[in-house]
C-alpha cells in the first residue's frame, strides 16, 4: 500500500498536475450551476447558496466515495482477463482486495475542491447553527460518501453478468454524482421517486440540506427523512454487500 | 491412491477424509451455459471425477486442451462453485472455506501472475508473507531456502514486470510455498520455459515433493514434467477421468511394446512369424521394418533372429514414449 502511494510522489510535477485537473473539472461544474443562477434567481425553489450548498455536500461525498471506491471502476477488467481468480486465491476478503490494489492520491483534489466549496457554502447559507446541525454538517459527507459508495459497488456488480458492464456501471457513477448536486426537485416525478426510494441518492445531499436550512421539503416528503441519510446509508450497504456476494458467486459460476 | 472409476464401490467420503486424504471428491462436476441469451446451451465442462490424493502424493493431470483440468482445479481451490458432486481439499469445502483453505494450499498458475507486477520480487514475497501471516523468522528461512535452490539472488530487487518468464516462475513457485501449503497446485508451471528453467523447476519441485509434506497436483503438456515429478497419472478428456494409474502400470498397460527398427541391406518383405512379434510394418518400400514384439522375448534374441534371416544394415530399438501413451488414449 504505501509503495503505491510512494510511487505516486515521485513524480511531483505530474501529481501536482493530475491533482488540479481533479480541481478544476469540480469547479467546471460549480461554475456551471453558478452560470444558470445569472438566468435565473432559484432553481427548483431554491437560491443561489442554498444550491450551492447541496452541490458542495454532493462534491465532497463524491470526492470521499472516489477515493475509497473508485478502484471499483477495474472490476470488468478484472474479470475479464482472470485476474479475479488470483484474488479469490488470496486469504482475504475479494472486495477488499480490489478496493485496496490502487489508490490514487489525486482524488483527494476532487475531496479538497468540495470541502472548500462546502465551507463557503455553509458561511453564506444562512444557516443557524445549533450542535445537531454542526454534527449533521461534519457527518453528512461521510454518510454520502458510503451511500455512493455503496451504489457504485451495487452498480459495478452488474459486470459479472455482462461481459462489459462498464458502460452500465459508468453511467450509475457519474450519473449518481450529477444527480444529487441538484435539489431533486428539478427532477421529473418519477425520477425524484428514483433518487429517494431505489437509488437513494437524494440522501446524499438534499435531504441532509433540507435539515440544516431548515426547511420544509417543498415535495411534501416528511420531515424526518432529512435526519435519516445515516440509516439509508446503512441500508445501502446492506444491500451493496448482498449484491456483491451474489455477484462473486455468480462468477464462480461463470468462465473457465 | 485408490479410485472409484466406473463399477467401483464408492467409499464414504467421511471414511476416506479420515485416512489422511489432501483431496478427495465424490462426483464432481460442472456444467456452463454458453451461448447467447436465446440460445443457451448446456456445455458440460467436467462429470463425474471422483478422485482421492494422499498426503505427499505428486499427482500429474494431464489431458488435451479443453478437457477440463483448469475447471477441475478451479473447483478444488474454490474459484469455481461445483453444479454437481463435492469436494473435500485439507478436509475444507473449497467454496464455503475459500478463504481458510488458500492459507493452507498454493497455487500458481503458469500464465497468470499472483505477484505485484511493480514491486521487486523480494517486496513481493514480504507481501506475500504479511497476507499470509507467515512468522517473520519462518518466513526469511523458506525465503533463503527457495533463493538458494531456484538461484534468484540476482534478481531479488528487480521488479516483476522486468523478470524474464523463467525467473518470474522461479518467483510464482516461491511465493506459493512461502506459507508452506499442505497441496501445491500448478497449472502448467513450464508452459513457455526453455529447457533449462524447466529443468531447474522440476529439480525444485521434485525436491519439494520428496521432503513429503507437500502434496503435488500438477497439470502440464509436457510430458517429461510428469515423468520427473510424478508416480501417479490422471488423464481426463472431454470431462471425464479416463485413466488414473501409477506411471510405470500405465506404460505397462497402454505402451507395453517396445519396437525394434531394422534396415534390410536390401528391399525384401519382413519375415513373418518370429518368436514374440506381435505386429510388423514394412516402411520405404521395404527398406525399413517395424517389428513391435512383447516380453516373451528381448531385443538381443529378436535381433539375433532377424540376422539369421537376412543381412542388416542398422538396427535400433523404440522405447514406448509418454507421448505415445497419451496418443493412444486421446484417441481411443
Amino acid at each position: 500500500m504505501s509503495s503505491r502511494i510512494r510511487s505516486q510522489l515521485a513524480y511531483p510535477a505530474s501529481f501536482a498536475l493530475d491533482l488540479t485537473a481533479q480541481v478544476i473539472g469540480q469547479c467546471i461544474e460549480l461554475v456551471a450551476i453558478l452560470v444558470v443562477f445569472t438566468q435565473v434567481s432559484s432553481l427548483g425553489g431554491f437560491d443561489r447558496h442554498e444550491v450551492v450548498l447541496m452541490y458542495g455536500l454532493a462534491a465532497t461525498a463524491f470526492g470521499l466515495a472516489d477515493l475509497a471506491v473508485g478502484q471499483i471502476q477495474e472490476l470488468p477488467t478484472y474479470i475479464r482477463t482472470g485476474e479475479l481468480d488470483v484474488l479469490l486465491l488470496r486469504p482475504l476478503g475479494t472486495l477488499p482486495q480490489l478496493l485496496c490494489a490502487d489508490v490514487s492520491l489525486k482524488r483527494l483534489g476532487r475531496v479538497g475542491a468540495g470541502v472548500a466549496v462546502l465551507g463557503y457554502a455553509a458561511a453564506t447559507a444562512g444557516i443557524d447553527w445549533t450542535p445537531a446541525r454542526v454534527l449533521l454538517a461534519l457527518t453528512t459527507p461521510l454518510v454520502g460518501a458510503v451511500i455512493l459508495a455503496a451504489i457504485w459497488v451495487a452498480a459495478n456488480t452488474v459486470s459479472f453478468w455482462l461481459v462489459d458492464g462498464r458502460e452500465v456501471a459508468n453511467s450509475v457513477t457519474y450519473g449518481s454524482s450529477f444527480s444529487t448536486s441538484y435539489p431533486i426537485t428539478v427532477y421529473g416525478p418519477w425520477l425524484r421517486r428514483v433518487l429517494c426510494f431505489a437509488v437513494p441518492g437524494a440522501f446524499v445531499a438534499y435531504f441532509p440540506a433540507l435539515a440544516l436550512l431548515g426547511r420544509a421539503d417543498p415535495l411534501g416528503f416528511p420531515d424526518f427523512l432529512q435526519w435519516s441519510s445515516p440509516l439509508v446509508a446503512v441500508g445501502a450497504v446492506g444491500a451493496a454487500a448482498l449484491i456483491w456476494r451474489t455477484g462473486i458467486r455468480r462468477y464462480q459460476g461463470t468462465g473457465s | 491412491m485408490t479410485t472409484s472409476g466406473a463399477g467401483g464401490a464408492s467409499m464414504d467420503t467421511e471414511r476416506r477424509l479420515r485416512s489422511d486424504h489432501v483431496i478427495v471428491t465424490e462426483g464432481l462436476g460442472r456444467d456452463f451455459l454458453v451461448g447467447s441469451r436465446l440460445r443457451r446451451t448446456r456445455v458440460t465442462a467436467v462429470t463425474d471425477v471422483t478422485l482421492d490424493v494422499a498426503r505427499g502424493e505428486a499427482v500429474g493431470f494431464l489431458g488435451p486442451n479443453g478437457a477440463g483440468k483448469s475447471t477441475t482445479i478451479k473447483m478444488l481451490t474454490g474459484v469455481l462453485v461445483p453444479s454437481a458432486g463435492s469436494a473435500r481439499v485439507c478436509g475444507l469445502d473449497p467454496v464455503r472455506e475459500r478463504r481458510t483453505l488458500a492459507r493452507r494450499i498454493g497455487v500458481v498458475f503458469g500464465q497468470r501472475s499472483q505477484l505485484w507486477w511493480d514491486l521487486p520480487l523480494a517486496e513481493s514475497f514480504a507481501l506475500h508473507g504479511a497476507i499470509h501471516r507467515v512468522p517473520p523468522a519462518r518466513h526469511r528461512e523458506r525465503l533463503d531456502e527457495c533463493v538458494e535452490l531456484l538461484d534468484m539472488a540476482a534478481f531479488l530487487t528487480t521488479p516483476v514486470r522486468q523478470l524474464s518468464l523463467g525467473q518470474r516462475m522461479r518467483g510464482e513457485v516461491t511465493a506459493a510455498l512461502l506459507h508452506t501449503p499442505e497441496l501445491l497446485v500448478l497449472d502448467e508451471p513450464t508452459i513457455g520455459l526453455d529447457l533449462a528453467s524447466k529443468e531447474r523447476l522440476r529439480t525444485f519441485l521434485s525436491a519439494v515433493n520428496a521432503r513429503g509434506d507437500v502434496t503435488l497436483l500438477l497439470t502440464t503438456h509436457d510430458l517429461p514434467d510428469v515423468e520427473r515429478l510424478c508416480r501417479r497419472v490422471v488423464v481426463i478428456d472431454r470431462g471425464r477421468v479416463l485413466v488414473d494409474d501409477g506411471l510405470d502400470a500405465l506404460r505397462r498397460r497402454f505402451a507395453g511394446h517396445r519396437t525394434l527398427v531394422v534396415e534390410p541391406v536390401t528391399p525384401a518383405a519382413p519375415p513373418a512369424a518370429l518368436p514374440g512379434v506381435v505386429a510388423v510394418t514394412a516402411e520405404a518400400q521395404g527398406l525399413r521394418w517395424r517389428l513391435e514384439f512383447d516380453s516373451t522375448t528381448t531385443a538381443a534374441e529378436l535381433i539375433a533372429d532377424v540376422a539369421r534371416r537376412v543381412d542388416i544394415r542398422d538396427v535400433h530399438v523404440d522405447e514406448p514414449t509418454i507421448e505415445a501413451l497419451m496418443r493412444t488414449l486421446y484417441t481411443r
